[in-house]
């Protein structure tokens, strides 16, 4: 008996070790990635510092070059959170501690799905379909809400608009948050929702007592990682939106502000020399938004949790 | 009503699975879409311009405004000789220059010709000759409209320039109804539709407009769109699905990717002409050279607001880019095998019927297959 157990533990040692190794290697393997994309974009971004107007689309410097970037890449992600956020919530919700399960399997199924749809064809569907389906939409809304600068008006013809750009967006999104959403709504303890209850909550109290404070830094999570596909996504918005590099709120017309990933996709296959380093450095600058949002949510939610304890 | 039975267990991989199974419908779509463009382009019989022997691997690369004619160039050229390989890399007319220049490939295609300073490069790496630039690919670009009701419209380049300059708003425009004395011309808004990315099209649509409408245009010519308004579309096939999608809607696109939509007149002289390969051909005809170049630069510097009746202006010119020797007999043969069958009557014809583009004028073509003719190594 002594004399099996011991090879035996030996063994155990080393697959131990190896497996305590491999798993050090990929965790270093992923930040050394990261390290290489920041070092690529900031060695070959830089020159487009000082670049010409020429190369950066007429613009008198890099500042003036990617500000109405930014400004529609943060706009176009903004409303795609704004519309998904609830909207993926209510779904996960009702997943998890509404439907009866017969429906409530299906319809995770359906959300998946929403995943699996390559972008591109959100794109076909966001010009061929979504964007002229909208169009009565938002000839209403430039008649009867052009007080709003979101719909001064005149309204698009084609339906190709920031807006319709946002609600594509959204539906991309939706399913990343719903499926994060839903697993943490499942784990909540049966316990807590069941005192609940018993106290006499509703099932709206519970969800509201036990279920939510208990989920919330998950659908920060959850809502961040929808935020850095929004921010991303390259192709869909690149054939949906008609950009023309302005800055306005108008949400609703032909020209809007294009946004940094989809600039780099539409403008890369004819740059050459330095309006390539100017895509770089756009690039560059996407990155440190995308990092910039991930540690203030982050900070607000570590401090929530410290203040809740 | 205990919540716990309504807790869901995790369930995961249906995304990845269903990825797999789209793809595997994305390669079957491919491999058919393959198997047909094969049948369409078989039946070219041999160019035996520089014998039955070529073999090996010829690389180009630059505009993919000649991608379609290039694929059936390759398909042509690989056909008569089944030891070559043709690679051309659609890498945009500026990378194509840069990296003939570089020396990294045989050929270029490009939507502009070579400037003063890419010369100067290009016969450098042609050790101290000067490139042979031949325009191949000549393409009519159409004025496309959505609009109901209005089937024969014409545009002075003076209404078309304030329109695309967003001077012009609405169809009953009295510019608009002066060039269309018969139509009936609603009073609707006009939305012009330009391109979202960087285009030789787009270059070439606002050369024309900067040359024939300096008043009403006054951007220079530019791949990028100039104007900050209208609405703007990815690619050829946006600018269309954005014209047929919208209504009043204008827009620029390559003449073989027009499909069904109304095509307008542009007035040039007296009349007002329709694009058309014969049209398009004519404007490289009445066109100067550019001036100071070698006897083998064909580059051309289109003569936009020309009077030539029958002359279509709006027109895409594409050039192939070479050298006239190259230091390795069997690249040479290549070159000249290839672009033999680029220009000749085979190869044009190919262009046409597959891109939709201009056969050359047969001056023009005996010009630049004397050209060719005369590469060879050393």
């Amino acid at each position: 008996m002594t004399t099996t157990a011991i090879p035996a533990k030996a063994r155990k040692r080393t697959g131990d070790l190896a497996f305590a190794a491999a798993t050090r290697t990929a965790g270093l393997l992923i930040v050394a990635a990261l390290a290489g994309v920041a070092v690529f974009l900031t060695v070959e971004g830089l020159p487009a510092l000082d670049a010409p107007a020429a190369s950066l689309g007429g613009a008198r410097n890099f500042a003036a070059y990617v500000g109405p970037l930014v400004f529609g890449t943060v706009l176009a992600a903004a409303i795609a959170l704004v519309v998904a956020t609830p909207l993926a919530l209510g779904v996960a919700l009702m997943i998890s501690h509404y439907a009866p399960a017969r429906l409530a399997r299906p319809l995770g199924y359906v959300v998946d799905l929403l995943a699996a749809v390559p972008s591109v064809v959100y794109g076909l569907w966001g010009i061929g379909f979504l964007g002229p389906q909208l169009v009565p939409a938002y000839d209403w809304l430039a008649e009867h809400a052009s007080f709003l600068p979101f719909f001064a008006g005149p309204a698009s013809t084609t339906g190709r608009t920031m807006l319709t750009a946002g609600l594509v967006l959204a539906i991309m999104v939706l399913p990343i948050i719903t499926a994060i959403t839903r697993e943490i709504f499942a784990q909540t303890p049966p316990l807590q929702q069941e005192a609940a209850l018993a106290l006499g909550a509703t099932r709206w109290e519970m969800v509201r007592m036990a279920v939510l404070p208990y989920a919330r830094s998950g659908i920060v999570s959850a809502v961040m990682l929808g935020l850095g596909r929004a921010l991303g996504e390259t192709m869909a918005v690149a054939m949906v939106l008609s950009a023309s590099g302005v800055v306005t709120f108008q949400l609703i017309g032909s020209t809007n502000p294009s946004t940094i990933a989809a600039n780099i996709a539409l403008q890369f296959p004819e740059s050459t020399g330095l309006a390539v380093n100017a895509l770089v450095a756009s690039g560059l600058v996407l990155f440190v938004i995308t990092l910039a949002v991930n540690v203030l949510a982050r900070t607000i939610v570590a401090r929530g949790e410290r203040r809740q304890r | 009503m205990n919540p716990r039975t309504h807790l869901q267990p995790a369930r995961r991989a249906t995304p990845l699975r269903l990825a797999g199974i789209v793809t595997a419908l994305a390669l079957g779509g491919a491999l058919t879409a393959c198997g047909a463009a094969n049948e369409t382009q078989a039946g070219s019989d041999a160019t035996n311009a520089s014998g039955p022997t070529l073999s090996g691997t010829l690389n180009g690369a630059g505009s993919s405004a000649q991608e379609a004619a290039m694929a059936a160039w390759q398909a042509g050229f690989q056909q008569a000789h089944p030891d070559v390989t043709v690679n051309y890399d659609p890498v945009g007319s500026g990378g194509g220059r840069e990296q003939f220049i570089a020396g990294g490939i045989a050929f270029a295609g490009s939507d502009a010709y070579l400037s003063e300073e890419e010369l100067a490069g290009a016969t450098e790496r042609c050790s101290g000759q000067a490139p042979i630039e031949i325009p191949d690919y000549v393409s009519p670009i159409a004025v496309v409209y959505h609009l109901d009701g209005v089937e024969d419209l014409q545009l002075s380049p003076a209404t078309l320039a304030g329109i695309f300059a967003g001077d012009i708003t609405s169809w009953d425009d009295p510019a608009i109804a002066e060039d269309n004395p018969d139509a009936q011309l609603p009073a609707q808004r006009i939305v012009p539709v330009h391109r979202a990315d960087d285009s030789g099209t787009t270059e070439n649509f606002t050369d024309y407009l900067a040359q024939a409408a300096p008043d009403a245009w006054p951007h220079e010519a530019s791949g990028l769109w100039p104007v900050k308004s209208g609405e703007a579309a990815q690619g050829t096939s946006g600018v269309v699905a954005a014209v047929q999608n919208g209504t009043g809607t204008i827009g620029y696109a390559d003449e073989s990717q027009a499909g069904d939509l109304a095509v307008a007149s542009v007035e040039v002289g007296q009349e007002y002409v329709a694009p058309s390969a014969e049209a398009a051909a004519t404007v490289l005809q009445v066109s100067p050279r550019v001036e100071g170049r070698a006897d083998t630069d064909m580059a051309v510097e289109l003569d936009r607001d020309t009077t030539a009746s029958g002359a279509y202006p709006i027109v895409l010119t594409s050039y192939l880019i070479a050298c006239p020797t190259y230091p390795d007999a069997q690249t040479a043969a290549l070159v000249k095998g290839f672009l033999a069958h680029v220009v000749g009557d085979e190869g044009q014809q190919a262009a046409a019927q597959s891109a939709g583009s201009a056969p050359l004028p047969d001056d023009l073509q005996q010009e630049a297959l004397d050209h060719i003719d005369a590469i060879s190594a050393g």
